[in-house]
Parts: structure tokens; C-alpha cells; sequence
């Protein structure tokens, strides 16, 4: 808690009032003045008032979540059964707040207890809280559905005072959340005097936040923080021509090293794992100096992520390359500066990153943002803009789902006999499900209880009884065994460990996928390492150091996040504006220039599209800036619209900006492509074949239970369960397509995945507004996506036409 | 559809891509692990996989049946899921399979741990079939004109647009062949998997199912199923192929 260490400003009262001792001493023995918006909460918590924390990082928010009950618990003393519960995103963040509350606990010599509950758990652990329930219990969602599904859970919260929430922004935009949410209202049914307090780091929209902690939104107090001093924001361009393509930014590695140079700690973020590997490697190959730099993704093992967190936090490390892993809660200590290589692709993360670099909240925060390309330029300059107005963006929370539904039913069947008219009014009362129709609740119920199949065909294996007196149960003991192995929303892609030599150490873990790209002798960039394939053997990959050749990147999936509606009307309004050209570097100045003498660079509300040949091919390229998600889900449709015209599409790529389509024939008429139709003629047809609803499809499955995670004896692996999955899509959507699973794979993958909702506001909002340009040979704008093709994944999946190609190609590679 | 010709120990056949062979010579239709009643199964412990199996199922012995009118047609072994299934097939379900057993002679082959099949279903029961120097067996040996089940073979296959299908698939050599599982929800066995793989010395090729027509591929180019849960001792393992 070290964040809350100020110098008492000037005429600024040395507040003791309102914290009462032994509190007040210790904040006092520390030199440390309490923060209004800590004393904001004391008062609160008195009347029994949910509350909305809105501050930035280092603003002593989780300790202003904990002072209340702290001071209860020192007052009324504990002992009583759980008092408080804490529920974070992350292990490692509930681990570290255990840690940080020890330090006040035992100084102030309090008689609390305390307790971390997580998947990390052991048995002997969990027994022994559950025995002696501690007064503050620190656990992270999934943790808590567990403890919700127990028969004794209702006896278990009874005692509960408080439960606190950090990083409720991050917790809200997810699936994750939407699990909590349920388990939240239920708490709420089981400890009606419980006060909610949520901690979030500043978003765009703290009514929706208010709404998700609790159904009655007007009644939680939204307190927010002292506001730092304003960030630093700079943009960086390196000497050297600007690169026209690419999202890596390693042009850009030299600067960046003499950042790290004139700055005593750097968080170097980047955008993805595989842009993590490429760029560390870049910098150690220039670090003659052998400054400390580190190296931290989701996919290092455990135990090397640590060691480099520790690293950071003792002030051992001059720099660390990371990924989202560090954008959220823990506190690196001296960072000051943060670097964001490539484009930020939102506001709102963007200043949670920069909030990782100093935490004294009278210091700006210093960041330095590396666009990666030209396009990208303008996105960074757009998010300092961004920043600088306040004006965040995304946030929005996720829906719920009705796979995350049905494993919650599950779990409290687990608990015991639910009266469904009390459960149904629960679930509704929550943020994510407040819209859910009573037949949509019954459905899931129906899931649950028999599968949900027409003609209660499974009326025999029923999982769900309904008893005379109303009440659904288990129909067998041994379900919440099941149940309780299967917990959770996240289905991860299968990967296999990664290890270095037949007995040396774990490095960590790559996608099954990468792994059978790769052929013995093959290598690849990896937690920092040249390494070399050597072979699979039992569960894991063996692989030594690499001495050289073209080494591959392991990619994973659903790593890069798409750029925000927000951002990107920013973007689109300084291209059209000719008035701000002046305040761009000299190359983007000099490229806007060129597009507007051979194409337009467009107005706003317009669609700009530009065709042209190439290379023997006609290309078409647009620029909608609706997401790359969104552009993903346009290219399919396009050129299914396009083979039925005939135009003989041949393939198409995307970015966050635009999209090119390339084919044999000409498009002479756009306006007949980007029709709002397009959504309704070939949506429909698409997402059934796509692998993207598979794949959405396979994760509803496991998480309402209908595939195993895990079964009692056994583990289920990634692999086997996509085989499973896949066979009882294909037979339900033949035989049942109205499933109430197809129909949650189908409404996930339009808010992720596919993004049909942005994609369908772009279309209606463009029609009779689209700028068709003709053009003799490519324009500059296009260079950076046309640049792309063939690096990327080539679109189209029609799964028949690629393996004709893979055999076309085996022919050749035999016949040659 | 187009049926993929292979001619094996000196036997004109055709591979369907819906997963059978036919014998044009003998106007046979030989079909593999059916595997009715598979979802009712996981029904009974609590994975409530869909009924539709059943019809599913059923459903791809119809259309082979209309397209190919054979004389005989041939189960090769594990037409039913598991005892309960053999013994309890919904009403309906019973009588469409009966409906489509009579059309043509049909022989149930049964590996010796394969449930009794139901009498009043029709179709004649044997334990395995030679005839004109092919021999029709549930359990593969290896012998040479061999075309059996039980295995469930599946190929991997990386594709020029980075890619990897996962397809059912046949596997031979010319000498013996093995069958791809037709029931809709019978899962399946990586075919380079030493059981299957170990059958052909000399090596294979895999004949993955498409939507209408057959991709013939040396097993060299197929991928591996990466299982981090099965452990085999080094010297089973099959080789892995070279990336394609």
C-alpha cells in the first residue's frame, strides 16, 4: 500500500478525522495523510452504502475498499464467519493484496484473519477455511461460483458485511463478469445487509458500472479519486523513413533502447505476444550496454513471470516488454516511463497503461507512444487527444449469455433446491441479464434440466428434478462433481508446454496449432529465446537453442484487441480535415498529400472506396475504420456477394482501418456490394459454415456444460473436445437449428468475434454515401494494406477449396 | 459426389465421401461403426449430447442406401453404441433401421465383444466375411485384403491458407483398407496413430472425406494429433512427418 505515501499538501488538513485509531496512529506512524476518497468510504460504510470507486492506479483505492471493514472488524471484532469478501481478476492481484493488507493488520495489531481463495488453493487450505472462515476472503469469480455451489454456501455468506471489487472496469467488459454478476446477485439474496463496493480505474461511462454493482443503481455513491497531475503523452517518430506497413514498430527498436537508457524503469507495451518475442529480441541484439530487460506475456510459464515481477518490483530491471498481462492491478514500484509500441486502439487502455508508470499521483505520469505505421500515426495522435479531453471510450459490459446462464443454474442446483420464479427475478436484477425474457430463462432452464431438445426427448435422463413442493434439484448427487470440475468461462485453445532439452526447464506454453506447423530443425522465437524444434515427446514440446535461419513466431488466439468506434471517428475526422495536416510529422503530411492528388482522402460519413489493378488482379480497398473484427466479417461477406456476381473474388485482408478484396474481374458498381442486405442475404449462411461460430460455438458448449472441461477421472484435452464440439454443432444445426446453445454461439459471436452490430450501424450509415474512386494504379492509403497480403491469414472458408489447394500444391511439390 | 476408384488386393472399389465403400462388381455397400445410440449414452451420464444422433445417423445410411441401391449391404461392427443401445432403440429409430436393413440383403459382422444384435431388426449376423479374396472383419488385423472398422480413422492436414482440417477419412495401402466411423456423433482416432498406422508397413494413404469428393494424401504430408494426455513409450511412435 505504499501508493498512499503523499507529502500533505499545502493547506490541505492532515485529515485524522474520520479515521478512528488504531488507524489514524498508523497512518500518522507511516507519514502518510488519509486520501479524501478513503474517508469517503469510512463514511459511507456507516450507512450501509454500495459504492462506485472511480480513481486512477496509486490512488490507495484497495486500501479504501478494505478501511471500512478493517475499522468494523476492529471495533466489533471478527471472528464471526466470513465479514468481507474480495474478488479480483487475477490470482496474482488477490495474492498481492494479501500480502499488502498483512502490513496494516499486524501493525495496528488487530484481531482479523485473512484468507486467499483461488484455483492455487490446496485442499488442506480450503478445509481449514472452511472450518475457521476467515473475516476478509480474498478469491477471484470462478472461486467464488465454486463456493456458491456447495450445499453450505447460504450458511457461509450469512455473516457477510462487505464485498469488494477491484478492477471492476476490466471484470465488467468480459465474460468473466458476467458469471460474477450472477454469483453477486446471489450474494445479495443470501446476505441481504452486504454492502458492494466496486474499485475501477477511470472508464467512459460510471452509470453503467453503477448499474452492474447493483439493481438499484441510484442508491450506490459514486465517489471518485483525486486526479493525478495530467500524463505526459508524447509521440514518437524514430529518425529513418516511416515504415508503410506492419504493426511491429521495430524500426522503432533503437529509440526505444535509448528510452529505456534515459529512464530508470520502462514498461515497454505492446500489442500482442508474438509482436512481445519479435521486439525484446530486437532490443537485446542492440543492448550493448546488457541493460536488464525483461520479457513478461500470459504465455511464460508461471514461475518465470514471477521471477521478473519480483525483478520489477525490487527495482532490479531497467526495462520489461509485456503484453496486457501487466495492464492490470499489481504495483511495479518505480516505473517512469511507459512506452506503447504500435497503436494504443482505445482511449480507456491506453490510460490504464500509462497509469502502470508512477504511482505518485502529484508526478505526471510519462508515456511515449510508437506508431507503427502511418495509419497509426494518426490513431496515437487521436488517442492523445483522446486522453487529454478525458474522453475514454469502450468499457461497454458484456451481455449475458445464455451458456454463462446455464452453468449458473447448474451451480446452484449444486447448492440445493432453487425456486425458479426467485432465481429468474435474481437474474434478472443483474447488469448483464436485465433484458432477459422469461422464455429465454425457462429455455436454459430446459437446457439444464433435459438438454433442451424438441419433445422433451431426454425426459428420462433428466439432471434437474422439479419436486411437489416447486423446487428444482439435482436428479443426481454425483452431477455436482461435474459441475464443479467445469467451472468458469474462459476455454482456453489447446497448447502444449514448451520445454528446453528432454529434462531441462519449462519455458511455458504454445498454441497445439503452432506446434504442428513446425518440422524437426524448424525454429522459432519464444520467452526471449532462439530455439530450435526438436520433437514432441509425451504432453510437451522439446526444443534447444536455435543457431540461426528464419525463425517463426508463435501466434495465439484472440490476441489483438480491434480499435474502438471511438477512436476511429477521431481518425476519420482528422483525415478529412485539411485544416490539421500541419500538426502531423513530415511523412504523414507528405502521404495525406499524395492520396489527395491521386484519390481523396474522404469525407466524413463517407465510405472512400478506391478499385485498381495490380499485378494482373483487380483490387478493391476500403476504408470503413469499423474494427478489424468487423472488416473480418465484411471480407466473407463480400466476396460471397462477389462470387454470386460472378466477379470471381480470390481472396481478402483487413486491418482496424480498412479492407482489400482482390479478384479476377473488375467491380465497376460498389454500391451493389455494400448493400445493407448483405447482413441479411449472407450472414445467415456464412456464420453457419464459419469457423469462427465453431470455434464461439465449442466455448458455449463447455461453459453450459454440454461438453467437458474435465470429467471426474479423467481430463478432457483441448483437441478431443474440439472433435466432440464440432460433431454435435453439425448435428444440431441440421436437426435443431433453433437450439438454445446455436443461439448463444450465434449472439456471442456478433458482439465479439464478428462484430455485427458495428458492422451493420457502418452499412446503414453509408448507404447513398458511398465515394467510388477509379484508379489506374494503387493509392498511397492502400499500400499499407495491399503490403499485408500473403503475411496474413487469407480469408475465405470454404474448407473444400483449401484442402483442393493443399493437394494442388502436394501435386506440384511431387511432380516437380 | 464423386466417388474416389481404389483398387484393393486386386479389387475394383469405390470410396464414397460419406464415409463407405462400394462394390460395384458385387453391388455391396460396406459401412463401419454406426454407432447408434452413442448421445443416449452420454445422456445416461448426465452429458446431454443430442437425440438427433439417431436420425443423423440414420440419415447418412438412407441417402448411401438411394444412391447406390446395393444388393448386399454390410455393417462392419459396432452398429450400436453399447449393449443398452442394441437393446433400447427408441420405437422410431427401431423400425427406420429395420425399414432400411430390408431393403437389400444385409449382413451385421460383429467383432466378439460387439452386443446381439436385435433379431427382429432382419439382416443376417456373422462373425466376418471372405469373399473373393477380401476379408470383411470389425477389428483390423492387418491381413492382407483386409477392409475393416473399429478404428475410427481421422487425418490432419495443414492447409495453403494456414489452416489445419481435421477430416474423417479411409485409410489404405492397396493391400487393406480401414473405414471411416459413419456414425454422426463417433469420434475418432488420429490415423497416424500407431494403431492404425502400425497396420501398413509400407506406409499409406489417407482418403479424407469432403463435402462430394475424396482427397487422396500420403500420410507423410498429414499432421499428427498433438495429445498432451496420451503417453507412448519413444519406439511407438509413429514418425512424424515432414511439414507440408
Amino acid at each position: 500500500m505504499s501508493a498512499v505515501r503523499e507529502r500533505p499538501r499545502p493547506g490541505e488538513p492532515t485529515a485524522r478525522a474520520g479515521v478512528p485509531e488504531p488507524f489514524a496512529s498508523w497512518f500518522e506512524a507511516r507519514g502518510w495523510r488519509p486520501r479524501r476518497h478513503q474517508l469517503a468510504l469510512l463514511e459511507l460504510a456507516k450507512d450501509g452504502r454500495d459504492v462506485l470507486l472511480v480513481a486512477p492506479t496509486g490512488g490507495g483505492k484497495t486500501l479504501a475498499g478494505f478501511l471500512p471493514s478493517l475499522v468494523e472488524l476492529a471495533q466489533q471484532g471478527g471472528g464471526e464467519g466470513i465479514h468481507t469478501l474480495y474478488v479480483s481478476p487475477l490470482k496474482a492481484l488477490s495474492a498481492d493484496v494479501a500480502r499488502n493488507l498483512e502490513t496494516p493488520i499486524r501493525e495496528t495489531a488487530i484481531p482479523v484473519s485473512l484468507a486467499v481463495r483461488t484455483g492455487d488453493t490446496r485442499a488442506a487450505a480450503r478445509a481449514r477455511q472452511r472450518r475457521r472462515p476467515p473475516d476478509l476472503l480474498l478469491t477471484t469469480p470462478e472461486s467464488l461460483a465454486l463456493l456458491l455451489s456447495y450445499p453450505d454456501a447460504a450458511e457461509r455468506f450469512a455473516s457477510l458485511r462487505a464485498v469488494v471489487l477491484d478492477e471492476l472496469h476490466a471484470l465488467a467488459e468480459s465474460k468473466r463478469g458476467v458469471l460474477l454478476a450472477l454469483g453477486l446477485s446471489r450474494l445479495r439474496s443470501l446476505a441481504p445487509g452486504a454492502r458492494f463496493v466496486g474499485l475501477s480505474a477511470t472508464v467512459a461511462d460510471p452509470t453503467a458500472l453503477r448499474r452492474w454493482l447493483s439493481p438499484k443503481p441510484e442508491r450506490v455513491a459514486l465517489v471518485e479519486g483525486e486526479s493525478g497531475a495530467r500524463p505526459e503523452l508524447r509521440i514518437l517518430i524514430p529518425e529513418g523513413p516511416m515504415p508503410w506497413a506492419g504493426h511491429y514498430a521495430t524500426h522503432a527498436a533503437p529509440a526505444v533502447l535509448e528510452l529505456v537508457r534515459r529512464h530508470r524503469t520502462s514498461i515497454v507495451f505492446v500489442n500482442t505476444r508474438a509482436q512481445a518475442e519479435v521486439l525484446f529480441g530486437l532490443l537485446w541484439r542492440l543492448n550493448a550496454e546488457n541493460l536488464p530487460i525483461a520479457l513478461h506475456h500470459g504465455s511464460l510459464e508461471a514461475e518465470q513471470r514471477r521471477k521478473v515481477e519480483a525483478a520489477m518490483a525490487a527495482g532490479r530491471l531497467r526495462a520489461v516488454v509485456a503484453t496486457s498481462s501487466l495492464d492490470l492491478g499489481i504495483d511495479w514500484g518505480d516505473v517512469d516511463l511507459v512506452v506503447q509500441l504500435g497503436a494504443p486502439k482505445g482511449a480507456a487502455r491506453l490510460l490504464q497503461r500509462i497509469g502502470r508508470a508512477n504511482h505518485r499521483l502529484d508526478e505526471p505520469s510519462k508515456a511515449v507512444l510508437v506508431p507503427a505505421n502511418r495509419f497509426e500515426v494518426l490513431e496515437c495522435l487521436a488517442a492523445r487527444e483522446a486522453v487529454e479531453e478525458g474522453a475514454l471510450d469502450g468499457g461497454a459490459i458484456a451481455p449475458g449469455g445464455l451458456d454463462v446462464l446455464a452453468q449458473h443454474l447448474t451451480g446452484i442446483a449444486c447448492a440445493g433446491p432453487f425456486d425458479a420464479d426467485r432465481v429468474f427475478e435474481e437474474v434478472r436484477a443483474t447488469a448483464p441479464y436485465a433484458g432477459l425474457a422469461r422464455a429465454e430463462f425457462d429455455a436454459v432452464l430446459d437446457f439444464v434440466a433435459t438438454g433442451g431438445y424438441a419433445l422433451g426427448r431426454y425426459e428420462r435422463f433428466r439432471r434437474l428434478v422439479r419436486g411437489p413442493d416447486g423446487l428444482w434439484r439435482l436428479s443426481d448427487p454425483r452431477l455436482s462433481r461435474q459441475y464443479r470440475m467445469n467451472v468458469g468461462t474462459i476455454v482456453e485453445a489447446p497448447v502444449m508446454k514448451v520445454r528446453l532439452g528432454p529434462r531441462g526447464r519449462r519455458l511455458g506454453e504454445v498454441e497445439e496449432y503452432f506446434v504442428s506447423t513446425l518440422a524437426p530443425g524448424d525454429t522459432f522465437l519464444f520467452a526471449g529465446r532462439l530455439l530450435e524444434f526438436v520433437g514432441v515427446q509425451e504432453d510437451e514440446v522439446v526444443v534447444k537453442k536455435g543457431r540461426g535461419g528464419e525463425p517463426k513466431v508463435p501466434a495465439y488466439a484472440g490476441g489483438r484487441l480491434p480499435l474502438t468506434s471511438a477512436l476511429a471517428a477521431r481518425v476519420e475526422a482528422m483525415l478529412a480535415d485539411p485544416d490539421r495536416r500541419g500538426e502531423f510529422p513530415a511523412p504523414v503530411r507528405e502521404w495525406l498529400d499524395a492520396q489527395a492528388r491521386r484519390s481523396t482522402t474522404g469525407a466524413p460519413g463517407e465510405l472512400l472506396v478506391e478499385t485498381f489493378p495490380r499485378g494482373g488482379r483487380q483490387f478493391l480497398v476500403a476504408y470503413p475504420m469499423a474494427g478489424r473484427n468487423a472488416h473480418q466479417t465484411l471480407g466473407m461477406l463480400l466476396t460471397r456477394r462477389m462470387e454470386r456476381l460472378g466477379l470471381a473474388p480470390l481472396g481478402f485482408v483487413a486491418s482496424d482501418y480498412c479492407i482489400a478484396v482482390w479478384g479476377r474481374r473488375p467491380v465497376e458498381r460498389p454500391q451493389e456490394l455494400f448493400t445493407v442486405d448483405l447482413l441479411a442475404d449472407d450472414l445467415e449462411e456464412w456464420m453457419a459454415e464459419s469457423s469462427v461460430i465453431k470455434r464461439t460455438f465449442r466455448n458455449c458448449a463447455v461453459v453450459a456444460g454440454l461438453v467437458e472441461r474435465r470429467h471426474p477421472g479423467r481430463q478432457k484435452t483441448g483437441r478431443q473436445l474440439t472433435m466432440s464440439a464440432d460433431l454435435i454443432y453439425d448435428v444440431l444445426r441440421k436437426y435443431e437449428p433453433d437450439h438454445v446453445l446455436l443461439r448463444a454461439a450465434r449472439a456471442e459471436a456478433a458482439h465479439g468475434m464478428t462484430d455485427i452490430r458495428r458492422l451493420s450501424e457502418l452499412l446503414n450509415a453509408v448507404q447513398g454515401r458511398i465515394r467510388h474512386v477509379r484508379l489506374p494504379r494503387i493509392s498511397p492509403f492502400a499500400v499499407a494494406i495491399v503490403a499485408g497480403i500473403g503475411k496474413e491469414f487469407v480469408g475465405g472458408e470454404a474448407l473444400d477449396q483449401e484442402l483442393e489447394a493443399a493437394v494442388e500444391e502436394l501435386v506440384r511439390e511431387a511432380m516437380g | 459426389m464423386r466417388p474416389e476408384p481404389l483398387r484393393l488386393a486386386g479389387r475394383e472399389l469405390l470410396l464414397d465421401p460419406a464415409g463407405a465403400v462400394f462394390w460395384p462388381e458385387r453391388a455391396m455397400l460396406v459401412l463401419a461403426d454406426l454407432h447408434l445410440g452413442k448421445a443416449e449414452a452420454s445422456a445416461r451420464r448426465g452429458l446431454l449430447a443430442p437425440p438427433h444422433e439417431l436420425a443423423a445417423t440414420l440419415d447418412r445410411l438412407e441417402a448411401l442406401l438411394d444412391r447406390y441401391r446395393p444388393r448386399l449391404a454390410l455393417s462392419l461392427g459396432d452398429g450400436f453404441h453399447d449393449g443398452r443401445a442394441a437393446r433400447g432403440l427408441e420405437g422410431w429409430a427401431f423400425d427406420r433401421l429395420a425399414a432400411l436393413v430390408r431393403r437389400q440383403d444385409w449382413l451385421w459382422i460383429t467383432g466378439n465383444h460387439d452386443p446381439a444384435i436385435p433379431l427382429a431388426l432382419g439382416g443376417a449376423v456373422l462373425d466376418r466375411l471372405e469373399l473373393d479374396g477380401l476379408g470383411f472383419v470389425h477389428v483390423p488385423s492387418g491381413a492382407a485384403g483386409e477392409v475393416a472398422g473399429h478404428l475410427h480413422p481421422v487425418a490432419r492436414i495443414a492447409t495453403r491458407a494456414g489452416r489445419v482440417q481435421r477430416r474423417r477419412c479411409f485409410a489404405s495401402d492397396g493391400v487393406r483398407l480401414v473405414l471411416p466411423a459413419t456414425g454422426a456423433l463417433a469420434g475418432g482416432l488420429n490415423v497416424l496413430d500407431p494403431a492404425i498406422a502400425g497396420l501398413f508397413p509400407a506406409g499409406f494413404k489417407a482418403f479424407l472425406l469432403g463435402t462430394d469428393r475424396i482427397f487422396p494424401i500420403p500420410a507423410a504430408h498429414l499432421l499428427p494429433d498433438l495429445d498432451p494426455h496420451r503417453h507412448r513409450l519413444p519406439e511407438e511412435r509413429s514418425p512424424r512427418p515432414a511439414a507440408t
